[in-house]
């Protein structure tokens, strides 16, 4: 290779990862304007992907044009026309056509308006096809990151841990099965739209936790999802801005990625909330979680789930050290939260609370009577907290046992160390 | 990734304390920064008072000492700035690409440091005051 042969591979190098930029902040609004015209997601994300192999072939000897955005709109619409002439002669043969085009609606759409005014309610509605509930979870999943987050297959596949041929199969499928339910293209109404806000919003959360939960060492593209998951739910709070619970699981994602640089040790191991050190959490977030939750507290006097889950990661943002911490209010938000989402779990959380309120005594009366919760039998958390009590009120015989009955219950290997080390101490 | 996008207008090292942008670009502008909230890329942002009506500290010796602006010895000072989270440096220049700027202005970006980027001595020495127990 020569100079200029290197020169020009840095370059074609710098033009692609230029062209990457462009597609992720281009290619959701492009496939939404797209899905509007053709009525169909799959064949509008084709048509992008050409829009794209042509900007790909293009772009490195012409440079970005002035208004990427447009130059992909205007590719992908050529695409389709090209695609529209040839279906309408298979048509002549065969009298059946594969996809619903409406010549009208692909010739005429004057770019300058799908660009900007209903790019918002094209947006809005590829959310809310990409998280239908006619899909699975996992499949709504994908195609939201793939559609939404301008995530390619294999990003997709080293983020959930997954061969990429499953993801690729699991993205096929959900197309389909949109297709073959007849899903519409648009942003359900009325009461609907409650349901199936939650449904969008439950999608979001799964792939911030799926970042989340992600351990140090592993691949980047999983803590990355933390930030998909945030960006994604930055823009529906946007597009729909008087709907309390997406400001309410903004508050929620900021306020925990706040933590994340406190959460793991120099050694990777996890670090417990109260024993963080709260000069590493992030004040810029928090700022933004406690905004955000300004807002969906104004918007309605019933709080919902993620807004009460919200207030709760509040109480703990705006203690400056974990003794400081409003245990108090945290035990009423969980209060709310089990009068409006009963479950064991929640119920368990609240005990923890009022322990730490008012004492051990008041969280085991609590916890005592969640021991026979039959959705709680195998969860290590009870026995550990009911344990943690017991040895605060010097039961020490009983709270060996506790340990010992989590410890055999937990499928983490160093929770179990620490929980076979709180028993072994009270052996003497 | 963070990236702090700095605003540089030439001219403003000299600009009176109480000088004011003029409308129709900040009706521009604003624009601007609502495309960047819409995309969700944005965290903060915020314009700065001209050089004239601030001050610099500097400590020549170790002692602190006071100059008043405007600073003559400026070549370029900030006008402002975005804080904006984007996957790439790539992304970030394209945001900044978008930007409508006027012709003396110029945009700088930087990536803020992550704490998890520094060495174990250095991610001990920015943790700050001990933690308390």
């Amino acid at each position: 290779m020569t100079a200029t042969d290197n020169h020009r591979a840095d370059a074609h190098k710098a033009a692609h990862k230029a062209i990457d930029a462009v597609w992720r902040i281009e290619s959701a609004r492009l496939i939404a304007g797209l899905a509007r015209m053709v009525r169909d997601i799959g064949l509008a994300e084709e048509l992008a992907q050409d829009a794209l192999v042509a900007a790909l072939e293009q772009w490195p000897e012409s440079g970005v044009p002035r208004n990427p955005g447009a130059w992909l709109m205007a590719a992908a619409k050529n695409r389709a026309i090209d695609l529209l002439r040839r279906n309408k002669l298979i048509e002549r043969k065969h009298e059946e056509l594969g996809y619903q085009f409406e010549a009208g609606q692909i010739a005429a759409p004057d770019l300058d308006t799908s660009m900007d005014d209903s790019v918002g309610d094209d947006l809005l509605r590829l959310i809310f096809t990409a998280c239908h509930p006619v899909l699975a979870s996992e499949a709504r999943v994908a195609l939201t990151l793939r559609l939404l987050g301008g995530l390619t297959t294999g990003e997709i596949a080293r983020a959930f841990l997954a061969p990429e041929a499953t993801i690729a199969q699991r993205i096929v499928r959900a197309k389909r099965a949109l297709s073959a339910a007849r899903v519409p293209f648009e942003v359900p109404r009325g009461p609907e739209l409650t349901a199936r806000l939650s449904s969008v919003l439950e999608v979001i959360y799964l792939i911030f936790n799926e970042g989340y939960s992600a351990t140090a060492g592993e691949d980047w593209m999983r803590p990355a999802l933390c930030e998909d998951a945030l960006r994604l739910c930055r823009i529906l709070a946007e597009l729909v801005p008087t709907e309390p619970e997406v400001h309410g699981l903004v508050a929620l994602m900021e306020i925990q990625a706040s933590r994340s640089g406190a959460r793991v040790d120099a050694s990777g191991k996890p670090v417990l909330l109260l024993d963080q050190n709260r000069a590493l959490w992030d004040r810029l977030l928090i700022r933004r979680g406690l905004a955000a939750l300004g807002r969906a507290r104004q918007m309605s006097a019933q709080a919902g789930a993620y807004t009460l889950q919200a207030a709760i990661a509040a109480c703990h943002a705006r203690a400056r050290a974990a003794e400081e911490t409003d245990w108090e209010c945290i035990a009423t938000l969980y209060a709310e939260l089990a009068r409006l989402a009963p479950s064991p779990v929640v119920e368990l959380n609240r005990a923890v609370a009022i322990a730490m309120a008012f004492g051990p005594a008041a969280g085991l009366e609590l916890v005592d009577a969640l021991v026979s919760e039959a959705a709680l039998e195998n969860y290590h958390l009870l026995p550990s907290v009911r344990g943690d009590f017991l040895f605060k009120l010097g039961r020490l015989g009983e709270a060996r046992l506790e340990f010992q009955r989590a410890a055999a219950l937990t499928r983490n290997a160093r929770e179990r160390d620490l929980l076979l080390d709180r028993a072994r101490i009270l052996e003497s | 990734m963070r990236f702090m996008m700095l605003m540089i207008p030439k001219g403003y090292e000299t600009a009176a304390p109480s000088a004011m942008p003029d409308p129709a670009a900040v009706a521009a502008m604003m624009k601007y920064n609502e495309s960047l909230q819409k995309a969700g890329v944005l965290l903060a942002l915020d314009g700065l008072h001209p050089p004239s009506a601030g001050a610099r500290v500097s400590f020549s010796g170790g002692k602190p000492k006071v100059t008043d602006g405007p600073f003559v010895e400026a070549k370029e000072v900030i006008g402002g700035y975005w804080m904006i989270q984007v996957k790439s440096k790539e992304e970030a220049i394209e945001w900044a690409s978008r930007c409508p700027a006027s012709d003396n202005e110029v945009i700088e970006i930087r990536q803020v440091q992550e704490f998890s980027e520094f060495p174990p001595d250095i991610q001990q020495a920015a943790a700050g005051f001990p933690e308390r127990t």
